[in-house]
């Protein structure tokens, strides 16, 4: 796409607090570059969750810059932001599934709120529940479903208006291991036809599950590069125009 | 679905943000349940009876002057009947020949006794008390004071004890005070006004406040503030116009009882204060305004509170 070439999002110097404390965040600076894997790893509280809060736009950073699809989102009015929520597919760690709507809902969710017609929207909620294996509980609510099943709902949300980019808070936590590695694949394959993603994961294991992605890693609030995937750019990744 | 039927679908699609009957579930309702439609309702009726009475007061006092406009009375004030019959004689001779009278007649005595017997007596008026002879008279054009002015002069001439009224003169304090009942009504109905928006205000913020997280999600998936609103503004809406529709039905039924009460009075004052069509349009109109008031007050309550985040 003509308005991110190179980049899909730019850290400069990013420092985040909560309140009076003290940073969360310090000195953050990377790029993402489109179509790229990537995992997001440390230790529980060292700060994944916020980062990936910064990314998805659901916090604003207390000092430095962050560019994304080519604009200073800093910057920019707040009526523009709803555009760029648009181009993202999240996965909440606490999954943030609508509690009075279906799992079915739930997922059309992102598809209604950007216009799409009702006609066009069963079939791929249908295919996408499908998918992640729960074609027999279209109609179950967020409660009756278990930690896995909802897990399962909030992925599908995420990637069902096929996003540019992917933010996922520890999307496996919930689901067994052969889930985990399924749920991979669906990510992976979003990722071929060009997709960014980002996973956030304290699960070393999962790093070797995908061979070609790259990793950050957070510790006590700054950001180190172990493969050097930020300091030096991956090979460029061409988006694939073919539908999966 | 368990919300079926036309009206229903037909605010649902009216509103919808999303353009589906499931975005409309986006907030859960509860509907009937909750104390929004009763509230509405209230409003509306004590608004409708508060309106009514307005245009009804406004009608009778239209009525009253246009009746009394070119009405006038001729009294003559002679304590010998002789002369008064003499004098009243010569009134009337005068009135007939007087181009700028359009109608005049004689007050029968039989008739001034009943209206002064309940104050004097019966049979009290028959000697006793001398009472006036009256004419009323109608001008052809306005009982001003320059008209009756000039009937009151040629009158001196021919019966030094005619005098000449304005028949609304005595009813000025009456007028005056319709006019004060009038604004008071619609100090009700203003009243009213901000107090359905100042519940409607609250209610839009407690079901925000009960939905936060929902509206946080469609927020973070990129809803827009606008979106958002709709989906309360409808919420809301529904509401009102349940409300309203009973409301008004309320009202409607209170004004009827009321007009009927007013109307046994048999009052010949009372008569003119009936309502016309465009009243009943107006008070019609009432419950619509209740709606529009309703929505834009949520409107403006959720988009003020969606502003607060990023
Ligand atoms: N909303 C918040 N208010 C205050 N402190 C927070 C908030 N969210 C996270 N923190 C703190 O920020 C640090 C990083 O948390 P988090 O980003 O959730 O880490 P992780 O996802 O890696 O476990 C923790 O010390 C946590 O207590
Ligand atoms: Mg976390």
């Amino acid at each position: 796409m003509s308005d991110f070439d190179g980049e899909i999002v730019a850290f400069d110097n990013v420092g985040l607090r909560y309140g009076t404390d003290g940073e969360v965040l310090r000195d953050i600076s990377f790029t993402l570059y489109p179509g790229s894997f990537y995992f997001l790893t440390g230790a529980s509280g060292a700060g994944k969750t916020s980062l990936l809060k910064l990314l998805y736009l659901a916090q604003r950073p207390s000092r430095g810059a962050i560019r994304m699809f080519g604009s200073d989102v800093i910057t920019l009015p707040r009526a523009r932001l709803p555009a760029f929520r648009r181009r993202l597919g999240v996965v909440f760690q606490d999954f943030r599934l609508v509690p009075h709507l279906s799992a079915f809902d739930n997922v059309a969710l992102p598809l209604r709120v950007s216009g799409m017609p009702e006609s066009d929207v069963a079939k791929p909620v249908a295919d996408m529940l499908d998918w992640v294996g729960l074609s027999h509980r279209y109609e179950a609510r967020p409660a009756t479903l278990s930690g896995g099943e909802q897990q399962r709902v909030a992925i599908a949300r995420a990637v069902i208006g096929r996003p540019d980019m992917l933010v996922a808070d520890e999307p496996t936590g919930n689901v067994d291991p052969e889930m985990a590695l399924k749920l991979l694949r669906l990510f992976e394959a979003l990722n071929r036809l060009g997709t960014t993603v980002v996973v956030a994961t304290h699960d070393v294991h999962l790093l070797k599950k995908v061979p070609d992605s790259l990793i950050m890693r957070l510790d006590k609030g700054r950001l180190s590069d172990p493969t050097g995937a930020l300091r030096y750019p991956p090979r460029a990744v061409r988006r694939e125009s073919s539908a999966p | 679905m368990t919300r079926p039927g036309a009206l229903n679908r037909a605010i649902v699609r009216g509103f919808s943000p999303f353009g589906g009957d499931r975005a409309a579930r986006l907030v859960p309702q509860a509907r009937l349940v909750g104390p929004m439609p009763w509230v509405i309702a209230i409003m509306v009726a004590l608004t409708v009876v508060a309106a009514a009475g307005g245009l009804a007061l406004q009608n009778m006092a239209d009525t009253a002057r246009a009746e009394l406009s070119g009405g006038v009375t001729v009294q003559v004030i002679e304590a010998f009947p002789a002369a008064r019959e003499r004098q009243a004689g010569a009134v009337m001779e005068a009135l007939a020949n007087d181009a700028k009278i359009a109608t005049y007649r004689r007050v029968p005595e039989a008739e001034l006794d009943a209206l002064l017997e309940p104050w004097l007596g019966v049979g009290a008026t028959d000697a006793t008390v001398p009472v006036p002879a009256l004419i009323d008279v109608r001008l052809r054009g306005v009982a001003d004071r320059a008209a009756i002015d000039d009937l009151q002069t040629r009158l001196l001439e021919i019966a030094p004890d005619a005098r000449v009224d304005a028949q609304s003169g005595w009813l000025q304090p009456v007028f005056a005070a319709i006019t004060s009942l009038q604004w008071l009504a619609i100090a009700l109905v203003v009243l009213l006004a901000l107090t359905s928006a100042a519940a409607v205000w609250l209610a839009a913020r407690s079901a925000l406040g009960s939905n936060r997280n929902t509206i946080e999600i469609v927020h973070l998936l990129g809803g827009t503030d606008g979106q958002i609103a709709r989906i309360f503004q409808r919420s809301i809406g529904y509401d009102a116009v349940l409300g309203g529709v009973a409301g008004l039905a309320i009202g409607v039924a209170g004004v009827m009882v009321l007009g009927r009460q007013f109307a046994a009075l048999g009052s010949g004052m009372m008569a003119g204060g009936g309502l016309t069509l465009p009243d009943w349009l107006m008070l019609a109109g009432i419950p619509v305004a209740g709606v529009v008031i309703a929505v834009v007050t949520a409107r403006l309550t959720v988009l003020a509170s969606v502003r607060r985040m990023l």
